[in-house]
């Protein structure tokens, strides 16, 4: 199934303004909450009226603003898991499932295919947030939809169960044909989840990209926050070149990577491609003198939080972070430390 | 003691919280699906609630009486509502509408609304979703208005007096019992019809809480053993 969206929505002071298309495939969006993630699927699905443009499934239209088709959302088909699952609370797992199957045949059948036999006279309140979810999912695919939007679905659980709720969600996908959306915040998910990914902020698509562009070059300081870069810079032009102004060093390499009259304003590298230098080492090109701030175990690893020691500290320059295996810090931990941005890790951004 | 007034306030309370209990519910509904005219609507139906009780009445002896196209319709039809218990009733109903309307209003506006654009999704006409859906998930508010009504029907007094009168064993309710025999002076009877409403009115309310606390252990019951 092909999704063509192209729509602006005015709520108070937001501006909803997206435009994308998706073909057979899981197609995430990426945002901070309150970006218009979630507003976005609600015009897809209809329960939210866009003030214009266009929504195409397959070719037949479900929305336009200008020939004034708005297609009612039950008659869309569109599957729509939400964050809570929004199971009915006073219908038992059967009942819940049939709303979406609408045979009983059919519900039995997806009760066995979600693994559910045996529960079918519970309430949704007797139920795990495992449970809950499969009979969720079981409900929306059960009517066939000929598309599915994924709000959220992991962001209200623990680590423990969100690991196989997701596995669950990625069999489920798997064997699902007809393509869908998938939303989160959460940078992980939506690389194991799905292939291409939008980035979302304030409204607006930033960045679209197959899953690999955007975590290796993200285009926008916002795709690349969001990827979940630990360390960004402003960057100025002079003379002989970039300025790192948060970092405290000239950066070399900038130079050759854009088209000769782009102007990059941000750079980026993420903490763990920083490199490691000998002291008799530090004359080589962008290479920053830390003064350690804070050294944090973390369970596989070690989080140091730095920030360049080598200038006076005037404007006090941005705390970066540098993370590296438990041996390897063992290793370097008692000599200054000195750390290198490899010119070919840096992301670079215009805006 | 004559029980008369007891036997017609029941009639005249079940009858007009029967009434009530449609119409209000079709007010909310009416009333949710609205957007700019929804104040306005809200304000109409809400209306009786403000009004003194007597004023209900008079504009109730309008709307009935004998130069009126509705009274007039009453009339050919057979059925007299001055100064009988179906008036008493009306007066009753109109007086509880807009307890049931604004506490069912309040019950349905309650309802997580991912329960509603869900069942959107499914496929539901917004019928089915009101009576499968909307209805259900908001029973608890639902039940709570019912009761209330009931209860302001049952003590209604104002209206019913001015368009039902004060025909012992025709149109005497209870709370028009205790006036009237206050007014002739047999305290007596007032202080055993007082004590009949109080008996009554927290029976229907302890009944209510126990209806509820059921509903809760069959529907919320936690637990479930884990994944």
């Amino acid at each position: 199934m092909s999704l063509y969206v192209d729509i602006e929505k005015r709520c108070g002071d937001f501006l909803l303004r997206v435009r994308f298309e998706t073909e057979n495939e899981m197609f995430a969006i990426l945002g901070a909450s309150g970006c218009g993630k979630s507003l976005t699927l609600k015009c897809i699905a209809g329960i939210e009226k866009p003030d214009t443009g266009v929504i195409n499934l397959n070719g037949e239209v479900l929305f336009d603003a200008a020939k004034k088709i708005n297609v009612p959302t039950r008659k869309r088909n569109i599957g729509y898991l939400f964050q809570d699952y929004a199971l009915f609370p006073h219908m038992t797992v059967f009942q819940n499932i049939m709303c979406g199957a609408k045979d009983k045949d059919k519900t039995r059948e997806y009760i066995e295919r979600f693994f559910l036999k045996g529960k079918e006279r519970l309430y949704p309140a007797q139920l795990s947030g495992g449970q809950k979810q499969r009979v969720a999912l079981a409900r929306m695919l059960a009517q066939n939809p000929r598309f599915v939007m994924l709000d959220e679905p992991f962001s209200a659980l623990d680590n423990y169960l969100k690991t196989q709720l997701e596995r669950e969600v990625m069999n489920v996908m798997e064997s699902f044909e007809n393509g869908g959306i998938f939303v989160s915040h959460d940078r992980n998910e939506v690389y194991r989840l799905t292939d291409r990914i939008a980035v979302m902020e304030h409204g607006s698509i930033v960045d679209i990209q197959s899953k690999h562009g955007i975590f290796d070059a993200p285009k926008t300081l916002a795709a690349t926050l969001l990827t979940g870069c630990k360390n960004i810079t402003r960057l100025e032009r002079r003379k002989t070149g970039y300025f790192a102004l948060d970092w405290g060093i000239p950066l070399s390499g900038v130079d050759a990577a854009g088209a000769p009259d782009t102007v990059f304003c941000y750079a980026g590298v993420r903490a763990h491609f920083l490199e490691p230098v000998c002291a008799y080492e530090r004359e080589v090109e962008n290479v920053i003198a830390c003064e350690i701030l804070r050294v944090i175990e973390d369970t596989f690893s070690f989080i140091v939080l730095f920030t360049n020691r080598a200038v006076e500290m005037k404007t006090g320059y941005a705390v970066m972070t540098y993370e590296l295996p438990k041996e390897e810090w063992q290793k370097i931990k008692d000599k200054p430390l000195y750390l290198r941005v490899p010119a070919d890790k840096l992301i670079l951004m215009e805006k | 003691m004559d029980y008369s007034p007891l036997w017609i306030s029941m009639k005249v309370a079940l009858t007009a919280t029967g009434v009530t209990f449609i119409l209000g519910l079709l007010a909310a509904r009416f009333v949710l699906s609205l957007n700019r005219m929804r104040l306005f609507a809200d304000g109409i139906f809400s209306l009786p609630m403000v009004l003194p009780p007597t004023v209900v009445g008079f504009f109730l002896l309008l709307l009935f009486g004998k130069n009126s196209a509705v009274g007039q319709f009453f009339m050919r039809m057979g059925i007299n509502v001055l100064f009988t218990w179906q008036g008493a009733a009306i007066a009753a109903a109109v007086v509880s509408f807009p307890i049931m309307y604004r506490t069912s209003l309040g019950a349905f506006e309650q309802v997580d609304k991912n329960l509603i654009y869900a069942a959107r999704t499914l496929g539901m006409s917004e019928g089915t979703l009101f009576f499968k859906v909307l209805l259900p998930a908001s029973l608890p508010g639902i039940a709570a208005a019912t009761i209330l009504a009931f209860a302001r029907a049952l003590g209604e007094f104002g209206a019913t007096i001015m368009l039902a009168g004060n025909i012992p064993g025709r149109t005497q309710t209870m709370s028009v019992a205790v006036y009237t025999a206050m007014q002739s002076g047999n305290r007596v009877l007032a202080y055993r019809w007082v004590a009949m409403i109080m008996t009554i009115s927290f029976l229907t309310i302890v009944l209510m809480n126990y209806w509820l606390s059921l509903q809760n252990r069959a529907c919320m019951r936690e637990g479930g053993n884990g994944f």
